[in-house]
């Protein structure tokens, strides 16, 4: 008999099983997560920040003290804990809307402060908690509620690229890295590296995540591998775009 | 936390100094900010005095933020607070909202300025329907209208206990007058005045092993369910109520006989405490009635001040077109005192504006 997967001590059980969709990438995030706070030992530690949005829903997945906050305005929070607070692990969780739209202020303000914050974005094409409307990260020529007929850069530009303009802002000591659910191996190095950086205060943290939505991409599970393999990997480049350890040490 | 002033003393000093002081007074570790006039100057002293006592400041990247940081830092369980006016307040409603929901003890210094819009950086009280029921709350906060430099002084200090005793949000509602004027007002320790300092305490990052010691903290704010939330209103609402008699404050005088009222608050009511006696020295029976707390509001006291002064008539003077009367009426819904009223949108009023007004309505 094969063992069942074990589950990290740092998730919360009565929250289990988790209430995002079947096929959603959140659920793979947050695995990564909690095995990266069981592996640094940071439980009693850490304050677990999350946005509105479908990112809400993980407001009692871990063990661990959390609050929810406002659409956008998660990293401001986590900032104010952690000046109030240094010894704590600020771990924010947002969605690419609210980090890239409408908390963008928020996001690029403190990276430019170099705010010791770990925040983490889930990038999923669109606005999934509303209904699948069009996010600052939605591909060209995709398909969403608000571009049925899909997105026109024309209109509407392209798709934001977090890791690229955040590693061109922040100053020595910060982590920015963009990882997918696909490559799990890989995720959790990234968001254990953003927890280190955080935890030897060198500097601001960042890991954009591509992550699956099959319920408003309308897909299937082979269709929505397909889209987020051979789409959204093409247009964001995961890897890690700036570390103060230099390329691959840690 | 050893004494900051030492010998309570006098002193000769902005309001916004006033304001740095007191939250230092009061043991606020953080303040978080962002530039408005008129309320610069809180962050020009806080900047200074904060490092001797070794307390801390952020200037943050808006308004907003500088309303979900302080919400951060009081939620880990240390004394914050900001600063804001005008646009600056419209915006931290977003936060003040936050605050009001989850039950935060954030203190909120107002210096009002006018509006709407940007308006003027100078003076006004049209921020009032804003920071008593501002947000889409039912206004579960509480709202001190200052009328100078020793009440700034005392209701912040007031504030700060207030918020961590009983967990609502506070706001010190001044104006430009009183940030930028210089007036003289006793500094004191708080414990000199007999004063327990409310200690903070986290509702996160609590400590202890979790899952062994105890559950976590995990703070909500948005619910699934419409009976949910509805609790929770009903409990905040009801909490709230209970709290309402220890917190009403208000100043009256000469209420006992009299044909008008003159119903003002802020830095209006020193206009109209002056044109009330001056009318008495004329023979004109006026009466004072001033509310210190907005929210809540001593409506109770106001009915009874309408009772046994037998007075007519009323007349509200604000610096704005009908904020503080538009709450006061609906606080006294019901008595049949006729109200007459002195709007000076934006503007200061004086004893003479009052006196002027009072003649040609008796
Ligand atoms: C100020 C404000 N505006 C709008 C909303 C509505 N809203 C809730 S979730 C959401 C979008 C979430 O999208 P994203 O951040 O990408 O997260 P996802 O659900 O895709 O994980 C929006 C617009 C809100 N809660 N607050
Ligand atoms: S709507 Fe999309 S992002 Fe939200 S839980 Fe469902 S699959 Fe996940
Ligand atoms: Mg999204």
């Amino acid at each position: 008999m094969m063992a069942a997967p074990a589950v990290p001590k740092s998730w919360y059980l009565p929250s289990k099983p988790h209430k995002f969709c079947p096929g959603c990438g959140h659920g793979i995030v947050l695995k990564a997560l909690g095995e990266v706070i069981d592996e640094l030992d940071i439980q009693n530690d850490t304050i677990f920040g999350c946005d509105i949005g479908c990112s809400l829903l993980s407001w009692d997945f871990f063990n661990c003290d959390s609050t929810q906050t406002h659409h956008g305005r998660t990293t401001p929070v986590m900032v104010g804990i952690k000046r109030a607070r240094p010894e704590l692990v600020c771990i924010g969780y947002m969605g690419d809307g609210g980090g890239y739209s409408i908390g963008s202020q928020h996001l690029l303000n403190s990276a430019v402060r170099n705010e010791k914050i770990t925040l983490i974005l889930v990038n999923n094409t669109n606005y999934g908690m509303t209904g699948g409307q069009m996010a600052p990260t939605t591909l060209p020529g995709q398909k969403t509620e608000t571009s049925p007929f899909g997105r026109d850069p024309q209109l509407t530009g392209y798709p934001t690229m977090g890791p690229e303009f955040l590693a061109e802002l922040t100053s020595e000591g910060a982590f920015i890295a963009r990882a997918t659910v696909s490559k799990y191996r890989q995720l959790k190095k990234h968001l254990k590296n953003a927890i280190i950086n955080q935890m030897e205060g060198n500097g601001f943290s960042f890991v954009e995540v591509l992550s699956t939505c099959p319920t408003n991409w309308k897909t299937n599970a082979q269709q929505t591998w397909a889209f987020l393999e051979d789409q959204m990997e093409k247009q964001f480049p995961v890897g890690e775009f700036k570390s103060p350890w230099g390329k691959g040490v840690k | 936390m050893g004494k900051i002033i030492g010998e309570p003393k006098k002193a000769f000093i902005t309001g916004n100094e006033a304001v740095a002081w007191a939250c230092l007074v009061s043991g606020a570790e953080i303040m978080f900010g962002y530039p408005i006039t008129p309320q610069n100057e809180v962050m020009h002293y806080w900047t200074r005095l904060a490092p001797k006592y070794d307390r801390r400041f952020l200037q943050t990247e808006d308004e907003l933020s500088a309303g979900f940081t302080t919400c951060g830092a009081v939620q880990s369980g240390v004394k914050a607070f900001t600063a804001t006016a005008g646009p600056g307040n419209v915006l931290m409603q977003e936060p003040f909202g936050m605050a009001e929901a989850m039950r935060l003890p954030l203190v909120a210094m107002i210096q009002q300025r006018g509006g709407p819009s940007s308006g003027t950086v100078i003076y006004s009280q049209q921020e009032v329907t804003l920071t008593t029921f501002g947000g889409n709350g039912e206004g579960h906060r509480i709202v001190y209208s200052t009328s100078g430099h020793q009440e700034i002084y005392d209701y912040l200090i007031k504030a700060f206990n207030v918020a961590w005793k009983y967990r609502f949000p506070v706001f010190v509602l001044g104006d430009g007058y009183q940030a930028k004027m210089r007036e003289p007002l006793e500094m004191y320790d708080p414990e000199d005045h007999g004063i327990e300092l409310v200690k903070p305490y986290p509702l996160i990052g609590l400590g202890g092993k979790i899952g062994e010691e105890r559950e976590p903290s995990h703070l909500c704010n948005i619910y699934s369910m419409e009976e949910e939330l509805y609790d929770v209103v009903m409990k905040m609402a009801a909490e709230y109520e209970a709290i309402t008699p220890q917190l009403m404050e208000w100043e009256e005088e000469f209420c006992e006989d009299a044909d008008i009222l003159i119903v003002s608050h802020g830095v209006v009511a020193r206009a109209a405490y002056d044109a009330v006696k001056a009318l008495r020295s004329q023979g004109i029976k006026a009466a004072y009635f001033r509310p210190i707390s907005l929210r809540p509001f001593p409506a109770q006291q106001l009915r009874d001040a309408i009772a046994k002064s037998g007075a007519k008539k009323m007349l509200v003077a604000e610096s704005a077109y009908g904020q503080f009367e538009r709450l006061l009426k609906q606080e006294i819904y019901g008595e049949t005192i006729k109200i007459e009223h002195l709007f000076m949108p934006g503007v200061g009023i004086i004893d003479y504006d009052v006196i002027e007004k009072v003649k040609s309505i008796l």
